[in-house]
């Protein structure tokens, strides 16, 4: 292993009588997009606001560039790029001002007409922030992120709340920094996001990490099997199903019936005829292939919603 | 320095394109300034000189309320935050906001002047230079306390509701809209406990006790003063996260800013001159037979 651009040590954190983060533990490689997935509430923004150095740890260590976030705050404010949540422009703040205002505050900087077209953001260069669509605001915003050239960059649910469209215009624009090696911590509750676009990903909930590894790694943990999706009219058993020809494991989550198959047409045949048998019916069925969902849904018994 | 700088010519081309600043910096003070000068002052050189002391101050303390207003809009509209992500200390945000405010409040003074000169033909000024210090230190330090406003309150609600109270205060007992001397004893005892009293009668003393005078010093000090403390505890009290809460040793400090104008309220209560001195400048103002104006209007308040 080579020596990590950012790590995180038993990092714990509480809020009044909450504890936000217990015990997280990563590393992070230079060059890689590392991945921090996880319900709302689980603790990744708490978690990357600490390596920004814009909150306070109570517990365990971090470093980012060989920076401690809380000694050097304004070191490593000139190492880092981010996006947050919750956070916003003035109203008339200009889309080329903004960028220029903000590269000003850095010696290493971005030339902002290069940012502004890498964005597509040329057309609106000189429209006010609040004119901005919400796929633009967060384009400008992944903009800004870089104008300082940074080495290590925090999206912070870059794509929460855009619709599917704008969001996919998202992932192409942090793919095309993955491309260029760039190191990025993103935190995400999207399965579609951390599969396609990080090389690692932690899965973390309730303040914890339940499994690390790239997605491939996490996916293969939960068994390379099929997964079929069934809704039945009646309540069903879980061991009766699971016992069934071709079905490995059989669990309930939210009343849906997760199978999984060594040999799916085989267990199709044996599922549809045990429902008969018992006077049950199918209301719904789906066919898919083990997603870092399965691996949440094993390890913690819920799925990871929106 | 340089940040300092970058972030005043942001936050003033931010202001320009506002309509309500348009508004609440050049439309109302001029407004005041007709209503002051034409009406109360009939257009009486020396009345209307008299009467810059309050459409002055008037417009200089707007400052307070436009720079808590905004400032407390950008920490919760998260704007703050990301201004918090670059390398910029709270100084620098709030150095540049009253920076941006002096250079954008000090124009609608120098209009107000040079109306009186022109419109109202009144050509002596008396101690331009002690005006000038004066409008600067004011500027700032209402501005500062329009800082730690925004740093004491949880919403712009609630700054709004401080706001109010504290701009009927400085309005109504401190002669900045009824003079000084026409106001009831106990009122003029309390008004020399608020820093709007020493702004008007600094501004009267230079303007109508002679070119050479420097008789407001004391003023201009305890201005300076007062400026240089609320700035240091507006960023002492400085928020940047809209989820953090004032806290109650920042409540404390704030209370500190209180404190220039009451050491200097009970001074004078005890052996100052000033009510005696505004009664004096106030009747050579309105003399020539002439009666005091009585009651005035009594709504200039912004917003």
């Amino acid at each position: 292993m080579s020596n990590p651009i950012l790590q995180v040590e038993n990092l714990t954190k509480r809020y009044g009588a909450v504890e936000a983060i217990r015990g997280v533990s990563f590393a992070v490689e230079e060059g890689e997009v590392f991945g921090l997935l996880g319900p709302n509430g689980a603790g990744k923004t708490s978690t990357v606001e600490i390596l920004e150095g814009l909150r306070t740890l109570d517990g365990g260590r971090v470093s980012v560039c060989g920076l401690d976030p809380q000694r050097n705050p304004q070191e490593l404010k000139r190492e880092i790029g981010a996006t947050l949540q919750a956070t916003s422009l003035p109203d008339k703040m200009r889309v080329f001002e903004a960028l220029k205002l903000f590269a000003s505050f850095y010696e290493r900087r971005r030339d902002p007409e290069e940012l502004l077209k890498r964005f597509g953001l040329e057309e609106k260069r000189n429209a006010f922030y609040n004119q901005l669509s919400g796929g633009q605001k967060q384009r400008l915003a992944l903009a800004m992120a870089l104008v300082n050239d940074p080495r290590v960059l925090f999206f912070d649910e870059p794509t929460a709340g855009l619709d599917p469209q704008v969001r996919r215009e998202i992932y192409g624009v942090i793919e095309e920094l993955r491309r260029e090696k760039k190191t990025i911590v993103l935190t995400t509750h999207y399965i579609e996001e951390a599969e396609r676009l990080c090389d690692h990903v932690a899965i973390v909930d309730h303040g914890k990490v339940i499994a690390q590894g790239t997605p491939r790694e996490l996916r293969q943990r939960s068994g390379d099997t099929t997964r079929i999706e069934v809704r039945l009219a009646k309540p069903g058993s879980v061991d009766k199903l699971k016992s069934l020809d071709g079905v490995t494991d059989c669990r309930e989550v939210d009343s849906t019936f997760i199978l999984h198959c060594q040999r799916p047409p085989q267990a199709i045949v044996a599922l549809v005829k045990h429902l008969e048998a018992e006077g049950n019916e199918l209301t719904s069925l789906e066919i898919s292939t083990p997603s870092l969902e399965d691996v949440f849904i094993e390890l913690t018994g819920r799925r990871l919603r929106d | 320095m340089k940040h300092f700088l970058t972030l005043t010519h942001s936050r003033i081309s931010l202001t320009m394109r506002n309509k309500i600043f348009l508004f609440f910096t050049l439309l109302m003070p001029l407004g005041m300034f007709f209503l002051f000068a034409g009406v109360f002052g009939k257009g009486e050189p020396r009345m209307v000189a008299y009467l810059l002391g309050p459409v002055i101050s008037l417009t200089v303390m707007g400052s307070f309320w436009g720079l808590s207003a905004n400032l407390v809009m950008y920490r919760e509209q998260g704007i703050l935050r990301r201004f918090r992500l670059a390398p910029l200390t709270a100084a620098d945000m709030l150095a540049s906001s009253l920076a941006a405010n002096f250079i954008l409040t000090v124009p609608t003074v120098v209009i107000e002047v040079l109306l009186a000169r022109w419109v109202y033909h009144v050509t002596q000024f008396g101690n331009l230079f002690a005006v000038v210090l004066l409008v600067s230190v004011a500027t700032i330090s209402f501005a500062s306390l329009g800082l730690v406003v925004a740093s004491v309150t949880n919403s712009m609600q609630e700054t709004q509701v401080i706001c109010q109270i504290v701009w009927f205060a400085l309005l109504f007992f401190s002669g900045a809209t009824f003079p000084l001397p026409t106001l009831p004893k106990i009122v003029q005892g309390f008004a020399l406990f608020l820093p709007a009293t020493y702004l008007v009668a600094g501004l009267q003393k230079a303007m109508l006790l002679g070119a050479k005078t420097w008789d407001p010093a004391l003023e201009i000090l305890v201005l300076a003063v007062w400026a240089v403390l609320a700035f240091f505890i507006s960023t002492q009290l400085f928020r940047w996260e809209p989820e953090e809460k004032v806290t109650r040793n920042a409540k404390l400090w704030a209370v500190a800013t209180v404190l220039p104008f009451l050491i200097l309220g009970v001074w004078e209560s005890k052996y100052g001159k000033l009510p005696a001195q505004s009664k004096s400048i106030y009747q050579s103002a309105f003399s020539s037979g002439k009666t005091a104006p009585e009651a005035k209007p009594a709504d200039q308040a912004p917003r």
